[in-house]
Formats: C-alpha cells, sequence, structure tokens
C-alpha cells in the first residue's frame, strides 16, 4: 500500500515535461532524486535544480503540483542541493532525443575539466552530424546551453552544456 | 558562533545579489547580442545562489525572515557585501575586469566551503555554486585577455579599469571575528589565506593580457561593516522600491 503510493507518484513524476526541453522528463534530465514516505505517511519528492538560478525550477514544481494533486492527496517537493547535479545523470537516450530535438547534447563527462575552455570536445552538429562547428558563445538561450553554428551547413544550434 | 555563521552566509548571499543586481542592469545593454545573453546568464547564477545562500541565513538567524525579506527590506547599511560588486557598471572593460577579480575569488573561497563537512547545507550550496563559478571565470579571463592583448585602445580602457578597480580588491582578504570564528568551526579558512592563490591566478591572467599589475596602494574597505560606497544606496532604491512601496507584492 504504502510503496504503492510512491510508485504511482513516481509514474506520474515520469510524465512530467522539462518546460525548456518540452521533449524531455524531468526524471530523464536526472533532476528527480527519489520519492520516499515521511514518518506522517506523506510522500517526499526531492527535487534538485539544474543550475542555481534556473527559472524553470519554479515552473517545474507548479508542474509536478497539478499532475500529482488529483490522484496523492498528502506528497511535499523538497529542493535538494547536495549531491550536484550533473549532466552525467541524462540517460543515453535523452541525449538522443536533444539530437533529434535540434540540441548537441552533451560530450563526455563533467569531470572533463577541460570542458570550460569549450574546445576540448567536438561538438557535431545536429543538423547535419559535420564535426566543423565553432562556439559562438559559451552562454546560450537557457542556463544549461551555449551556442555553436556548424561551419558546413551554417545552422545556428544550441549545445546542452557539459556541467 | 550560531550568530558569527549567520553573518557569514550572509556576507556570501550578499555579494552574489548585489554582483547579480549590476550584471542584470546590462540586460539590453550588452556590446553585442552573445554577451548580453553571457552577462544575463552570469547573474541569473548569481542570483540563483544569493537565493539559497541567503534562505540559509534566515533560517540561521531564527528571526522568520526569509530571502525576499532579507533581499528588499535590509537598508544599506545592514547590507554586507565586498565593495567591489557594488560599484557602477561602468564601460564592458570595467565589468569583465570586475568580473574577473571577482570570479577569481568566488572560486578559491566556494571551492574551501564545498570541501568542509562542519556545515553540510552550506557545503552543498557551495558544490553547486563552485560549477557556475568555474565556468563565469574561465569567461572573464578569457575576455580580460582579450581586451588586455588586443588593440591599443581597448589594452589602454582595461589597464586603466584595472588600476582603480584594484583598490578594492584587498578587502576580499581581509578578516575579523565572523571570519575567524567561521575558520575555527572549520566552515571556512581565513580570507587571507586565498590571497596567495588569488595572486597567482590573476597575474597569470594579466600576464596573458599583458597588463600591468597595479601596485598595492591606498585600499579601500568597510562593505562587510556595512560602509558602502554611495552607489550601493542608489541601487537599492532600484532594487527594492517595489516591496517598499507594496509590501508582500507577488505577480
Amino acid at each position: 500500500m504504502v510503496s504503492d503510493r510512491v510508485a504511482q507518484v513516481e509514474r506520474i513524476l515520469d510524465g512530467v515535461m522539462d518546460p525548456e526541453l518540452p521533449f524531455l522528463t524531468i526524471t530523464e534530465l536526472g533532476m528527480i532524486q527519489g520519492c520516499d514516505l515521511d514518518k506522517d505517511g506523506t510522500v517526499v519528492i526531492k527535487l534538485t535544480p539544474t543550475y542555481s538560478g534556473c527559472p524553470a525550477t519554479d515552473a517545474i514544481q507548479d508542474d509536478i503540483k497539478s499532475a500529482l494533486q488529483p490522484v496523492e492527496p498528502r506528497f511535499r517537493i523538497e529542493i535538494v542541493h547536495a549531491p550536484a547535479w550533473t549532466t552525467d545523470w541524462i540517460s543515453p537516450e535523452a541525449r538522443e532525443k536533444m539530437r533529434l530535438n535540434g540540441i548537441a547534447p552533451p560530450e563526455g563527462t563533467s569531470a572533463d575539466k577541460a570542458f570550460l575552455l569549450g574546445k576540448s570536445h567536438t561538438v557535431p552538429c545536429p543538423r547535419c552530424d559535420s564535426e566543423d562547428t565553432r562556439l559562438v558563445s559559451p552562454f546560450g538561450s537557457t542556463a544549461c546551453k551555449a551556442h555553436y553554428q556548424c561551419n558546413e551547413c551554417a545552422e545556428p544550434f544550441d549545445h546542452f552544456k557539459c556541467f | 558562533m550560531a550568530d558569527q555563521q549567520h553573518e557569514w552566509i550572509l556576507r556570501l548571499g550578499d555579494d552574489a545579489l548585489v554582483l547579480a543586481q549590476r550584471l542584470s542592469e546590462w540586460c539590453s545593454h550588452g556590446p553585442a547580442l552573445e554577451e548580453d545573453i553571457a552577462l544575463s546568464n552570469i547573474a541569473l547564477d548569481l542570483l540563483g545562489q544569493a537565493r539559497a545562500l541567503l534562505t540559509l541565513a534566515g533560517q540561521r538567524e531564527s528571526q522568520g525572515r526569509d530571502e525576499d525579506a532579507l533581499a528588499y527590506f535590509r537598508t544599506d547599511r545592514e547590507f554586507c557585501n565586498a565593495l567591489l560588486v557594488e560599484l557602477p557598471n561602468g564601460h564592458f572593460g570595467d565589468t569583465i575586469v570586475r568580473q574577473m577579480l571577482f570570479d577569481q575569488f568566488a572560486v578559491l573561497r566556494y571551492e574551501a566551503l564545498a570541501s568542509q563537512a562542519v556545515d553540510l547545507e552550506l557545503a552543498a550550496i557551495a558544490a553547486k555554486a563552485l560549477k557556475e563559478v568555474r565556468y563565469h571565470a574561465a569567461h572573464s579571463a578569457q575576455w580580460v585577455v582579450r581586451l588586455g592583448d588586443g588593440t591599443e585602445e581597448s589594452h589602454r580602457r582595461v589597464q586603466k579599469s584595472l588600476n582603480v578597480l584594484w583598490q578594492y580588491t584587498a578587502e576580499l582578504f581581509e578578516d575579523d571575528a565572523v571570519s575567524k570564528a567561521c575558520d575555527e568551526a572549520g566552515v571556512q579558512p581565513l580570507n587571507g589565506s586565498f590571497t596567495a592563490r588569488w595572486t597567482e591566478q590573476v597575474r597569470a591572467i594579466l600576464d596573458e593580457a599583458t597588463l600591468t599589475c597595479p601596485e598595492s596602494t591606498a585600499l579601500l574597505t568597510g562593505g562587510r561593516s556595512g560602509r558602502h560606497t554611495e552607489h550601493l544606496s542608489y541601487m537599492l532604491a532600484e532594487m527594492q522600491v517595489l516591496q517598499r512601496t507594496y509590501p508582500g507584492a507577488e505577480w
């Protein structure tokens, strides 16, 4: 019974999409750090923000609430900062979905400090697969993305930063 | 110690909040679209850090003040940010030199805070912030090199920025009763302990930028104890006006 409620919440959370990447769920992005019952029988959802200032975090909490309210009367969202969110938690399937949606997924792992220089990894163009691309700006349309351009097909594109 | 630790977290939060507010003034005024977006992104990261830090400071203070109460309902004399971050933006070179000087310090401070196990809530915020400020540090250093080692005009202008802003850097490394208590509790080593590494890293960036590191002469201080430049008062007037006029307004 108890685990049924948690399992149901997890199932519903699996359907909550990220507002900035509407083809990915918050679970796929690694933002859900577990669901559990506390001693009062409330389902506690541990949510970790991607970036400290990501404005989508508030919208995501609202989306979770509206998805859960019809079925689960007792839940609360707890924001957790540790361990710090990393793109290493994004699954290979989710990375493939990014590529299909025109966003170059993070390359390599966050342990590779050279990513800070923005030139360590080749970031292939998500449109034409060319490896001849250039960094336009390390800061893109949202905190989690950098701005690139393909030298081959000339298409500008977002790169989900390795973080 | 509890009092001093609350004060300590407030200083971290105020540094982030005041610099976030300053950088956000660049929004739609950036020298290029990409840089406009970059400065806004950095401002947003800092604002997120400030929110987490001020929330924690409010909880430790136990007087029922949340992040908004601390941001909007304190006077200039109650802010304890370093003077460096409250200075007006000036031109883009001024902003980016200030950013480089601060980022190099922020990385060292967050590294220390992220690696201690005395205050785990603070360590968690610091570990997250560290990843962000490292990214900022790479960006600001790159710009300082580009402008310093750029044209004669850009070199002359950022050298001037550096000469002025340098006067405000010593304050970052000052220690007082609050920082000593945090050092003794094992939360963060003394600010002074960062001086050597900061100087070494900043000098390396300045060398590459062909800029001359200023001599330490008259140094300005006072921010940690609420003695600010007049610029903070004007900045807060703008930042706080809505909540001061309509307390508790939400939208």
